[in-house]
């Protein structure tokens, strides 16, 4: 019999059908993945099996009893443990009081805290889990507090755990120890499955997997049979092939940092010593695990931070403080990281977002005050028509439209002036495959131009395949970059673990 | 100047300190526990008025003293449940349905005192809580004359302070309020009801609140009139982050705000005091808070997810 059954989950959100008669089974010491692209369903599956949603339709079985939907608290009885893609831990807590919480009667009189260290202690030797009971959540590393999650899944007797992308924000290290695991885990009985949209991380590690295409399976494989383009044909659903890189030469440096020292609020700076220089006709990555400093740094060159010390080089202009005006006026094409918050406004109407970089320039407003909203209309159908942007005209609302077309609105604003620097945080997060493409024939259509590129991104697959030169950001601090295909990945991996601090710390000494 | 510094050697400035310390004592250990669960609640300014009017009407309506704690306790768990319906259930703005409960808690307490005495020209009085000297402690020079001679509220109001702790730091129930405030999911994953929880928070809290309102009508004085919860709501307010949520911090600072309090009183009559306008000493409990709350709350931890709503089963 199989551990769990789910039988023709259906679930709609409004309009939307975010899981479509979905049927699935899991037996013992089995690892499923789920494949899919964001938006696929795959979290909102989970979500009903844990209990954080109820299904329209169908229901879930674990080891032939059927399970109270819409509870976590039964889930958990049954024996489901979920570690969430964001962690559901309480940074100003202990790891020990994360770990029992709902694990005692809430009416007790007292919590009973050495029988649970007891037994936290023994799982974690038993599972070769480390982690300090009394340490405080909010001072472990990414990694670290995936342990504790785990832990907190199997102080349950969890006998099914679900990871929803774990290794998003992994080291590639960090990935191979989490993946040794749970193999640990499965050979102790567990059954489990993973999310992920990773082809090699499923390939290496899961047993089967289930691809899912706008909330409905369109195939379950197993793993043996399965290899890299026909799984991501199943997931996309066509063939989509990514822009490939051409080889130019680059020109002389847009964009120069020198020294450039961020503080932070505590005694810690944000940025310290930063030196790089993105050339024309190049595309420069910044690796990294995410929060390393990389959001400051895009900050800094969007003109929202200003720097403590060192100065920048921008187009030919030494510059130590510039505000966000001064950039875009400058010429600065701007992708920011979150294009909902802040990308675009999405109460205002799309003619409105596209305008909002050139309310200065003469063709849209008169006497540097007035909007002539006509000329603004007509410059907004343009670029809809230019970057094919899918919506019902200018006026329509802009927080409307799907991600894949708010980040071409972003790129029409961003591209259309033929800026001689971009700066690209993130820009393909959470896109569908089509959508990847768009933006990276874009990218490289103003590569092509002349542009100098920096591109942010925590997919390293990504910046591998898609930048000229690549540096790793750890802890504030960044590596001299190098040519792709110059480091192997797991170099670049102890590299995304903090490895070249040390060797610019002793080179500094040494001078 | 010595004469300022004798203030201090007086069992009458303790002994002042600790009594006005003692509402503010109930209304910041209130407003604590609602923000560690991750609601603020700023009905509190309402719900210590009402607690103060329904407290006193009870005991002059026959009631005996302690079922007039009783009553505005449970007043004041009904205004925290009402805060709780808007902000925990239906997830509406924290603030404006505070000050929605303060505005709606003072004006009730207006209209039901003023429809139960229409004609009462000065403010009827109660027989009070009386002082209970507890048998030798009280003895003490200084130090005991001024903590053991206190009225039983404010013994409860001392005694509160522990059992509030240990209930946070200690019980499970303490742990999944904490935990609420810090991240709602986090105990929704671990299969606990979190609006449940901080329902119950918020309505322990409010019960809390409306007997520090009470103290002031039927400890500190012996009748209710408009106005006289004069600001204390806010100061614990403010208290809750001198003390960082934390209950022993949070009488250390009701003791500071008393203790400034108290003093500004008895500096205004030393003889050359005149020079110096009387606002200015006014002003100084509150000044003085101020700075210290600014070095205190530096490095204080929020609560992560205070102001938060979490509404089950939403698309994040």
């Amino acid at each position: 019999m199989p551990v769990l059954e789910l039988s023709h989950i259906t679930k709609r959100f409004g309009a939307l059908v975010a899981n479509d008669d979905i049927s699935l089974s899991l037996e013992e010491g089995e690892v499923l993945a789920l494949l899919g692209e964001n938006g696929a369903g795959k979290t909102t599956l989970m979500n009903i099996l844990f209990g954080h949603y109820v299904a329209d339709e169908g229901e879930i079985r674990i080891a032939g009893e059927r399970l109270v939907p819409g509870q976590p608290e039964a889930a958990i009885a049954a024996g489901i443990g979920m570690v969430h893609q964001h962690f559901t831990l309480a940074d100003n807590l202990s790891v020990l009081e994360n770990i029992i919480l709902g694990t005692q009667s809430l009416w007790s009189l007292k919590s009973n805290m050495t029988q649970a260290r007891a037994k936290l202690v023994q799982m974690s030797e038993e599972f070769g889990l480390i982690a300090d009971p009394d340490a405080e959540v909010g001072t472990l590393s990414v990694g670290e507090k995936q342990r504790v999650e785990i832990l907190k899944a199997l102080y349950r007797d969890a006998k099914i755990l679900i990871l929803d992308e774990p290794t998003a924000v992994l080291t590639p290290q960090e990935s191979d120890d989490l993946f040794v695991t749970l193999k640990s885990l499965t050979a102790k009985g567990l059954a489990i499955i993973f999310i992920s949209h990773k082809l090699h991380e499923i390939l290496a590690n899961a047993d089967r997997v289930a691809v899912l295409r706008r909330g409905a399976i369109v195939a379950t494989v197993d793993v043996k049979d399965a290899d890299r383009n026909s799984l991501a044909e199943t997931m996309v659903g066509e063939k989509v092939v990514r822009p490939k890189l051409t080889a130019f030469s680059p020109g002389k440096p847009v964009l120069t940092l020198n020294q450039i020292c961020v503080a932070g609020p505590s005694a810690e700076p944000l940025l310290k010593d930063i030196d790089m220089s993105v050339r024309e006709h190049e595309i420069l990555g910044i690796a990294g695990v995410a929060g390393n400093g990389q959001s400051v740094l895009a900050d800094l060159l969007s003109g929202l931070v200003d720097a403590e010390a060192g100065w920048v080089e921008l187009l030919g202009e030494k510059m130590q403080k510039f505000s966000a005006a001064q950039i875009i006026e400058k010429g600065v094409g701007r992708i920011p990281e979150n294009r909902n918050t802040t990308g675009v406004i999405g109460e205002m109407a799309i003619w409105e977002n596209v305008i909002s970089e050139s309310l200065r320039s003469e063709n849209i407003s008169k006497f540097n005050s007035i909007i002539s909203k006509p000329n603004a209309i007509k410059q907004a159908e343009l670029l809809i028509k230019q970057f094919d942007v899918r919506c019902d005209g200018p006026l329509a609302q802009t927080g409307l439209l799907s991600g894949g077309n708010i980040q071409k609105l972003i790129l029409a604003r961003a591209l259309s002036a033929e800026p001689k620097f971009i700066l690209a945080n993130q820009p393909v997060r959470g896109l569908d495959e089509g959508a990847i493409a768009y933006v990276q024939t874009q990218l490289l259509a103003a590569r092509e131009r002349g542009a100098g590129i920096l591109l942010i991104s925590e997919d390293l697959d990504e910046l591998l395949s898609f930048c000229d030169r690549v540096a790793v950001m750890c802890d504030g601090h960044l590596s001299p970059s190098f040519e792709i295909g110059s480091k192997t990945i797991a170099e670049i991996g102890l590299m995304m673990a903090g490895d070249f601090i040390q060797e610019q710390r002793s080179m500094a000494n040494a001078n | 100047m010595l004469e300022l510094f004798e203030i201090l050697l007086t069992t009458g400035f303790w002994a002042a300190t600790i009594r006005i310390a003692s509402p503010l004592i109930f209304g910041t250990l209130g407003e604590l526990i609602c923000e560690r669960a991750g609601v603020l609640n700023l009905g509190i300014e309402g719900i210590m008025t009402i607690g103060a009017m329904a407290g006193w009407m009870w005991v002059y309506q026959g009631g005996d003293l302690w079922g007039g704690v009783m009553f505005a306790a449970s007043v004041g768990a009904i205004f925290g449940l009402l805060h709780s319906i808007f902000t925990v259930y239906l997830g509406l703005s924290q603030h404006v349905t505070g000050i929605g409960i303060t505005l709606f808690g003072s004006s009730l307490s207006y209209f039901v005192y003023r429809m139960l005495l229409p004609s009462a020209s000065t403010p009827p009085k109660i027989t009070a809580f009386q002082t209970y000297k507890i048998p030798y402690l009280s003895d003490i020079p200084i130090a005991g004359e001024a903590l053991f001679s206190q009225t039983p509220m404010t013994y409860l109001a001392f005694l509160t302070v522990p059992v509030v702790w240990y209930i946070l730091q200690r019980t499970p129930v303490g742990l999944a309020v904490r935990m609420a405030g810090e991240n709602p999911v986090a105990v929704e994953a671990q299969g606990i009801d979190v609006l449940a929880i901080r329902t119950g928070a918020v309505v322990v809290g409010s019960a809390l609140m409306a007997i520090g309102g009470a103290f002031i009508t039927m400890s500190a004085f012996d009748a209710f009139f408009f106005g006289m919860i004069n600001g204390r709501g806010w100061i614990c307010v403010a208290l809750v982050i001198f003390a960082s949520w934390r209950p022993g911090k949070a009488l250390m600072g009701a003791m500071l705000f008393a203790g400034l309090e108290a003093f500004q009183v008895r500096a205004q009559q030393i003889s050359g005091a005149a020079i110096i306008p009387y606002q200015f000493y006014l002003m100084l409990p509150y000044v003085l808070s101020i700075i210290a709350m600014i070095i205190m709350a530096r490095k204080a931890k929020y609560p992560q997810a205070l102001l938060v709503p979490f509404r089950r089963g939403e698309r994040v």
